[in-house]
């Protein structure tokens, strides 16, 4: 009897212990809540939002904005236009590797500064070729540089995504003007969509992003720039918070070439329109059959 | 009988015995939990700091954890090299001792689906997984087969597991009825989660490293080989530490299996590496980054080259004579083959499908310190649920753990049994 209660003792000692180094463990957890709301932690999929319940996410979202990073911002849900399915062509006759895309990019869409993260690479190859093996990210001299061609890469929207497919809760999908997007708010992380990308189009959030307040754009969507919050997947989206509101893509209007032309590939007055029927376009790894809304040409 | 009175003493009498032991069984199980806290330590950290506490990047976006998700989902699946012997070949030796393999199949489950989950961004939301409650992109998106694999295979194997210690418990016979069925729609099923998950990686067209119909097959015959090797030792384990006496017919048995599938295995390799250095082109780049180094990267070379050193030298010890007479000579085959294995499917397997990237940059990866304390805290939380689960299948197979029949209950005639 005496012995059983002595371990009957030891037991309990033994748990409390246990108990006491799991909370231990667990206290890092504990600087979580910061950024976690209930209401977010319940959020459904944006499908599933009622035009109140958006609202009702908007104003959250433009009052978290505003909580940490301080900056007053207007997330709207900017709604694909009937009859318009958007395409991009870029000539690479014109392109001279400046990045000015990539920088604009990177201010128009709240990108992480730490980072200088942005939706677009652009690499340098030597002529002769338009084999992505000889081409390099990082190359670090004035441009042009005789001897090679740039080639600018970001989301060719494929109107056959491997990303959307593999996404194992549809919260990355196609919209209906061809713009593939993603639910920052429902996105888990599980990164099966970068892996799944054969462009390297997407960027995960490995950190919380750091902008300060003066350099956030405050002309926000749901869907596009707003700030991502940590952990969740994101992507270029044809700045649809401006196409969609008859604007261009920044990184249009950014470059100094002309090298980039977009619009309503259903236009037929339109300049993609004109590109794809007059140019000899032709789209990145189209062995695999991912149907890019992303065009390369070159003038002769 | 009463289940609503004997199922919870069943309950209680377990965590009794499992938390009851000499000091070695106390040592080890206080080992294994401080491990285990370490992990969920690291993991805690990782979750407020963000995934960019660990190694990977947008260029590598998968790491250890997946490598390891990718390695336990082999090992549960292995397990079936006891099931297929006990129950289709009806070999008795083994059949005693197969509660062994289905309880691996439980742990090495739990750590698999630890894998993922540490894995995500955003864990917070891990129930838009669940079938009903998320959205489920079924059955489109493999990942959610994969849940749907996982989730069945721990659920049948649970259930076994479970039905066949309670009945013992009971003092009963298990009814073929209850379990049969179970039993050989977890062989079929044990087939099914490492196809599925092989499906994961070989399904994606950008990825040509992976992209490859040999994948799956490689996937289950790898796991043939990591499966049994475990139990080997683990069946030496128990013998020499519980004192169990357990013959050695059955590690025979699965020494048997292992002869064959630690070839077989090596030759899926070397159809592998023939196939893609003989034709050469760019899609040869990822092989070539794995095996010799690509332009002065060569990160993952030491490691290859010590799992097909393992897996061969493993190879040739179990072929050899000796290793039938001398079982401590398989015992160190095992061990290397099944780090050999844990290697080549591991960090062998994911890293190279993104070295080069898509885009061809050459951006390495080499797992950080918080990564390892998290997949040694998972390990360890996945040999304390074994641990626990063979204390318990050992007291009650040896008679010490009982159900006590209240002293009047003349109402119940013990022998009838029934349904
Ligand atoms: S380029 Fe990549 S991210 Fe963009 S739609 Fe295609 S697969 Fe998806
Ligand atoms: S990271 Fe997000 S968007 Fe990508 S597959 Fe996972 S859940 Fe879907």
């Amino acid at each position: 009897m005496e012995d059983t209660s002595r371990r009957t003792t030891l037991k309990a000692l033994g748990a409390t212990l246990g108990a006491a180094a799991f909370a231990r463990a667990m206290a890092p957890l504990a600087a979580w809540p910061e950024d976690l709301s209930i209401d977010e932690l319940l959020q459904r999929h944006y499908k599933e939002l009622s035009r109140d319940d958006m609202v009702r996410v908007l104003r959250r979202l433009e009052q978290e904005t505003l909580d940490q990073y301080g900056a007053v911002v207007t997330i709207d849900d900017v709604r694909p236009i009937p009859e318009v399915q958007f395409g991009y062509a870029l000539n690479l006759s014109v392109c001279v590797g400046c990045r000015k895309c990539a920088e604009a990019c990177h201010i128009e869409n709240n990108h992480d500064r730490a980072t200088n993260q942005s939706y677009i690479r652009v690499l340098e190859i030597k002529n002769g070729s338009v084999d992505l093996a000889m081409g390099t990210v990082d190359y670090d001299h004035a441009v042009p540089k005789k001897g090679r061609s740039y080639m600018p890469v970001q989301c060719h929207q494929c109107d056959n995504a491997p990303c959307v497919s593999v996404c194992p809760i549809e919260a990355t999908w196609k919209e209906p003007d061809g713009i593939v997007v993603v639910d920052y708010n429902w996105c888990i992380g599980c990164r099966y969509c970068e892996a799944a990308c054969p462009y390297h189009a997407r960027r995960f959030n490995w950190h919380k992003p750091e902008i300060s307040a003066e350099e956030i754009n405050p002309d926000q969507a749901y869907l596009s720039n707003r700030v991502r919050p940590q952990g969740v997947m994101e992507k270029c989206t044809f700045c649809l918070h401006r196409t969609r509101k008859g604007r261009l893509p920044a990184c249009l209007e950014a470059c100094p070439t002309g090298a980039r032309v977009f619009g309503n590939m259903l236009d037929p007055n339109s300049e993609i329109r004109w590109v794809l029927e007059n140019k000899r376009t032709f789209v990145l790894k189209e062995d695999l059959g991912t149907r890019p809304r992303f065009f390369y040409f070159f003038d002769k | 009988m009463n289940h609503a009175r004997s199922y919870p003493a069943f309950l209680r009498d377990a965590v009794g015995v499992a938390t009851d032991g000499g000091w070695p069984f106390y040592t080890w199980m206080t080992l294994l939990t401080a491990l285990a806290l370490v992990g969920v330590n690291a993991w805690a950290q990782q979750v407020v700091g963000g995934m960019g506490l660990t190694a990977m990047s947008d260029h590598v976006s998968w790491g250890l954890y997946i490598a390891n998700f990718t390695f336990t989902v082999g090992l549960a699946a292995g397990a079936v090299m006891m099931v297929i012997p006990a129950y289709i070949y009806k070999d008795k030796a083994m059949h005693d001792v197969v509660i062994v393999g289905e309880l691996l199949a439980v742990a090495a489950i739990i750590m698999a689906l630890l894998f993922v989950n540490v894995d995500l961004g955003r864990p917070d939301r891990a129930w838009h997984l669940m079938p009903g409650l998320g959205r489920f992109h079924w059955p489109v998106s493999m990942l959610t087969w994969d849940v749907v694999v996982l989730g069945g295979y721990l659920l049948i194997n649970l259930h076994i597991c479970g039905y066949l210690l309670y009945t013992r418990f009971l003092g009963r016979r298990p009814e073929k009825r209850w379990y049969l069925p179970f039993v050989m729609l977890s062989i079929a099923w044990a087939v099914s989660i490492h196809t599925v998950t092989a499906f994961l990686f070989s399904g994606l067209g950008g990825r040509p490293f992976w992209n490859t119909a040999i994948l799956a097959p490689r996937f289950i015959v790898s796991a043939f080989v990591s499966g049994p090797a475990f139990i080997v030792l683990a069946l030496q384990v128990i013998r020499r530490v519980a004192k169990v006496p357990i013959p050695d017919a059955p590690l025979h048995t699965l020494l048997g299996i292992l002869r064959v599938t630690v070839l077989l295995n090596l030759f899926f390799v070397g159809s592998e590496v023939f196939t893609e250095f003989y034709s050469g082109g760019s899609h040869t780049a990822s092989a070539s980054y794995l095996f010799l180094g690509l332009h002065g990267h060569n990160a993952l070379v030491p490691w290859i080259w010590t799992a097909l050193a393992f897996n061969s030298v493993a190879a040739v010890i179990l072929l050899s004579a000796r290793a039938k007479s001398q079982l401590w000579l398989a015992d160190i085959a095992c061990a290397l083959t099944f780090v050999g294995v844990w290697i080549e499917k591991g960090m062998g397997l994911i890293i190279p499908g993104f070295v080069p990237s898509t885009l061809h940059e050459l951006v390495e990866y080499m797992p950080n310190e918080l990564e390892w304390r998290v997949v040694v805290g998972i390990w360890a939380a996945g040999l304390i649920v074994f641990t626990l689960g063979i204390k318990i299948a050992v007291e009650i197979f040896a008679g010490r753990m009982r159900h006590q029949l209240p002293d009047a209950e003349p109402d119940e005639p013990q022998a009838a049994g029934g349904a």
